[in-house]
């Protein structure tokens, strides 16, 4: 029997919320093929940020499900419509999560420093005007401002406070995000990373990235990433060569 | 809003130093049954701070929970892990508020979901960059 994920019939909906697509199954398959992976984890304490519909946390209760009743999810979006609606579609799977409407996780961050096992965030990725960003009403749910790179560099540090020693966050991305500087940038804070879906649409390129603490990897103090030569490590070169296969737009030089 | 989430949130306004707990406002509670499952109860008894929680549960009308933190070996008694169990997740704060304990600032539970949003001049210069280690 195939693993349960939400049901898009039971998926709730509100006209300023972002439903379930392309991305939201990118990286929804994302954590159907590391399913096994998920369970051996164990993970007890799971966080969306950027929940929007529900689909995604929902789909995540739902794989962890039975064989991991112990665990804890807490899910937040900016927009109060969202956390609604996330509310609705959980409730329609018969499932929980600890709901807040706040900016990615501000409130939370003292207290589950350090304390989230695993991460799951599909952020508002596409290139746009700056001053889109974090407006009200459904553009802010995918208005990322410039290469998209905005609210994706907020959101990591806070990603990196939040994880756990054994955290793993996975997270979506489009080709014009620089995925690899983004795995660049965050190996210099320690994390190992791989590509668990890559997709190809008429219009865009997803990743879903997978990030882990990686004890192998020295961190590389303050030096700047764009600047800093970084020596490739084991893996890493694999990473590489995956990505730039990879059809990049040219949104920049 | 579950006290468990309350007892994970705390005040995330500019220049606050102690914003743990919230003090809840309570307009609105209701009790929602979940499955009775002790190891997760159990699980979560390291990671609560009890008396926030005590303290929580009274104002929410439900007042059989010690005040002092319980000595560990309380797990073992499944009186106690249901009362803990009742607190901790049954108890739902439907509508009211949590205020800031240094600046008074309310931040809104509607519908059962509390609303941290800030207004900018509350926000940290750079509220969401936590990573200060990066920069010397
Ligand atoms: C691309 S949508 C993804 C929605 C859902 N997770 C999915 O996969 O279908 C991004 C979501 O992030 C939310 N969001 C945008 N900026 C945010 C921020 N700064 N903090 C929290 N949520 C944010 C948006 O409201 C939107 O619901």
């Amino acid at each position: 029997m195939p693993p349960r994920i939400a049901q898009i019939r039971l998926v709730s909906s509100h006209p300023q919320v972002y439903p379930p697509c392309d991305d939201s199954f990118a990286l929804v398959d994302a954590l159907l093929a590391d399913r096994t992976k998920l369970l051996d984890h164990h993970p007890s304490i799971c966080m969306e940020i950027g929940s929007g519909s529900g689909y995604v946390i929902t789909s995540l209760a739902l794989i962890l499900g039975s064989e991991s009743k112990n665990a804890l999810y807490f899910a937040t979006d900016m927009n109060p419509h969202a956390t609604t609606v996330t509310r609705e579609t959980l409730e329609a799977h018969g499932v929980h999560a600890e709901l807040l409407t706040t900016n990615i996780a501000s409130g939370l961050e003292k207290r589950l420093s350090g304390m989230v096992d695993l991460m799951v965030i599909n952020p508002p990725y596409v290139p746009t005007p700056e001053d889109e960003v974090g407006g009200s009403g459904l553009s802010s749910a995918w208005a990322g401002g410039e290469n998209g790179r905005t609210v994706i560099d907020k959101i990591l540090p806070v990603a990196d406070s939040l994880l756990s020693e054994k955290g793993w966050l996975y997270m979506l991305f489009l080709a014009e995000n620089d995925p690899l500087q983004i795995c660049l940038q965050m190996k210099d804070k320690g994390y190992g990373s791989k590509i668990i879906v890559q997709r190809s649409t008429e219009e865009e390129t997803l990743h879903v990235i997978k990030f882990w603490r990686d004890l192998d990897i020295q961190i590389e103090g303050n030096e700047a990433v764009s600047g800093g030569k970084t020596a490739p490590q084991r893996g890493f070169d694999f990473l590489r060569s995956q990505i730039s296969r990879l059809s990049f737009r040219e949104t920049r030089q | 809003m579950r006290l468990l989430t309350h007892n994970m949130l705390s005040s995330n306004i500019k220049g606050v130093i102690n914003g743990f707990p919230l003090r809840i406002e309570a307009e609105k509670v209701v009790i929602k049954e979940v499955d009775f499952n002790p190891d997760f109860i159990k699980n979560m008894f390291s990671k609560i701070d009890w008396k926030a929680l005590a303290d929580a549960s009274k104002i929410m009308g439900y007042a059989e929970l010690p005040e002092e933190v319980p000595d560990h070996s309380v797990l073992d008694s499944d009186e106690f892990l249901q009362k803990f169990h009742h607190a901790l997740l049954q108890l739902h704060l439907e509508e009211g508020a949590l205020v800031c304990p240094e600046t008074g600032r309310r931040f809104p539970v509607n519908k059962g979901i509390p609303n941290m949003l800030l207004h900018e001049d509350e926000m940290n210069l750079d509220a969401t960059c936590t990573s200060s280690a990066s920069n010397p």
